[in-house]
């Protein structure tokens, strides 16, 4: 196996706040790598240099060998690299299936004059993409809201609304920030599941941030830990379970649920 | 009566059947007298708002920008028709329509720049900029002696009713097919929110230049046909004043719909004919009715609604009510 993602010696500098130091972290493909650490520790803003938001200060971040280290977001997106968002960034005044229409958008292929003058190739490529989007919502249970405001959603619907939308961009890797924020035991041990279908039906990627241990434990094969913006350890959950640095700087000695 | 509006506006060849019944009357109305001169200045007029307000409309409404440079590009439009039809071309057929082709194709030309400015620049300062836009247009043209400055033009009067309402048409199906495609649907992710725009692999960037220069050739187009059906046209025309006109066309009718651009312009125009006999009192009534009508329905008349005939037959879902 191949690493699909390589992050080497990362650090991010807010003015005199160091929120990324140093940091290494390499995801195998096809794995689901956890990210975990407690508040602070850097998770969302390493996300967030992933994908092009934040540039990073020094280091390099490589998808599939190449590096795109202050590459555009848009830009980044495209190459295969989607993500959700710890507070759900839903286009909420759109309806479900538009919200994975503009992800799905990237697939097509026709240019702004044959856009404009309704050319042959435009309207084959929108009639499909509503299929395509339809078909994409069925498995999330979504298809029969999908003209529904995105808005109006539940909240659990609104999270896996945001995945459809990442998997409509054909994505190789998925980052997912914390997707069981706000979710009871049992809706996590569903989630668990979902994600696990998620992951070997459409052959991805994954990469997580959370706080469910549960969950992390059960889904991830590599588990990396952040603390003040810093990898502190890196290994299976196994392992993981076991480092005394882990425990003291995260778990600090409290028993997990 | 409710109902029966409803199944009209549902039924999909009425649009058809309305344009070719306004074509017609349109070059009736040139070949017989069947209005006099004001009536028909009046109803070009209304036609070269629809074009000013639904092309705004595509950066202010759409992307939720907030441009005040329109008057700018309906400047430059003018002046560049005006040169090409005084000037370059001999009378012809064709010396209106090259001249509006030329005029909104400068302005696109100028509206390019623009764009790469909005890249960095969201909001309040973009407006600012905006500003900045249509002052420097504004002075640009009054320094220029070959368009002859602040005395401004006299190109011939070209414009006809069925080429304004040929202008209407082609900017109102252009806007709206790109509306309802995939940089359509661009725009409007990058007003709802950026990052998530860009996380959903959206050409920002791309979509930003499309809205900016299609916004702005469609400006240049109307203020082409406004330069050669007034006679006269000088930098002063093109003011603020001009641009704040347009501004509230666009948001009486409503944002991000092509049916409320209509409905907004047709209501402002006429209502500005219709109260002429107030004299002052006019300038009094007119924004108190606007006032009133913001009260009541603070997104515009069809904010973030559209006429189902606009839609395209594929987008015709049950659209829930925002």
């Amino acid at each position: 196996m191949s690493a699909i993602l390589e992050i080497d010696h990362l650090t991010k500098r807010f003015g005199g706040l160091c929120a990324i130091s140093n940091c290494d972290v390499k995801v195998e493909a096809g794995d689901t790598h956890g990210i975990i650490g407690p508040n602070g520790a850097g998770k969302t803003t390493l996300f967030n240099l992933i994908t092009g938001i934040y540039k990073p200060t020094e280091g390099d971040i490589r998808f599939r060998g190449e590096s795109i280290s202050g590459f555009r977001p848009g830009r980044i997106a495209l190459k295969g690299v989607g993500r959700t968002f710890q507070n759900i960034r839903l286009l909420k005044s759109q309806t479900v299936l538009e919200n994975v229409r503009i992800a799905f958008d990237s697939q097509l292929h026709y240019s702004p004059l044959e856009a404009m003058l309704r050319l042959s190739r435009f309207g084959r490529a929108e009639k499909n993409s509503v299929a395509a989007c339809l078909e994409l919502l069925e498995p999330f249970g979504l298809a029969d809201q999908a003209h529904d405001l995105a808005g109006d959603l539940p909240y659990g619907s609104q999270r896996k609304l945001e995945i459809a939308r990442a998997l409509a961009l054909k994505p190789d890797l998925l980052l997912l920030d914390e997707p069981a924020a706000g979710m009871n035991t049992g809706e996590t041990a569903d989630l668990t599941e979902f994600l696990r279908w998620v992951r070997d039906h459409f052959q991805l990627t994954l990469v997580l941030i959370e706080h469910h241990m549960h969950l992390v434990m059960n889904l991830c094969d590599r588990i990396t830990v952040l603390d003040f913006g810093q990898t502190i350890a890196e290994g299976t959950p196994e392992e993981i379970r076991a480092n005394p640095r882990v425990i003291e700087a995260y778990l600090g000695g409290t028993e997990e649920e | 009566m409710k109902s029966l509006l409803d199944s009209v506006a549902r039924c999909r060849w009425a649009l058809p059947v309305l344009v070719a019944a306004g074509f017609a009357y349109a070059l009736a109305c040139e070949s017989f007298p069947i209005l006099n001169d004001y009536s028909e200045v009046v109803l070009v007029t209304v036609g070269i708002n629809i074009i000013l307000c639904a092309s705004l409309n595509l950066v202010n409404g759409y992307m939720g920008e907030f441009s005040v440079g329109h008057a700018g590009f309906m400047a430059l439009g003018a002046y560049a028709s005006a040169i090409m039809t005084t000037k370059w071309l001999p009378a012809s057929f064709f010396e209106l329509p090259l001249g509006v082709l030329f005029g909104g194709g400068v302005a696109a030309l100028v509206g390019f720049p623009l764009a790469l400015l909005s890249f960095k620049t969201r909001g309040d300062y973009l407006a600012i900029i905006t500003l900045a836009f249509l002052m420097i247009v504004k002075s640009a043209i009054e320094n220029i002696s070959y368009v002859g400055g602040p005395r401004g033009m006299t190109p011939p009067v070209l414009t006809t009713l069925p080429w304004t309402f040929f202008w209407v048409v082609v900017t109102l199906w252009v806007i709206r097919n790109l509306v309802y495609s995939k940089f359509g649907r661009a725009i409007t992710a990058i007003r709802e929110d950026e990052i998530a725009a860009n996380a959903m692999g959206v050409r920002v960037r791309e979509a930003k230049i499309l809205a900016f220069v299609t916004s702005s050739f469609f400006g240049g187009v109307a203020g082409a046909l406004y330069a050669q059906v007034n006679f006269f046209i000088d930098p002063k025309s093109f003011d603020i004043v001009k641009s704040t006109e347009i501004l509230v066309m666009v948001y009486l009718g409503g944002i991000a719909s092509l049916g409320g651009s209509i409905i907004g312009a047709v209501i402002f125009t006429v209502l500005l004919q219709v109260l002429q006999p107030l004299g002052t009192w006019r300038m009094v009534i007119l924004p108190l009715i606007l006032v009133l009508l913001m009260l009541f329905r603070p997104r515009g008349i069809m904010g973030m609604r559209e006429l189902p005939w606009f839609l395209p037959a594929r987008e015709l879902f049950k659209r829930p009510k925002p």
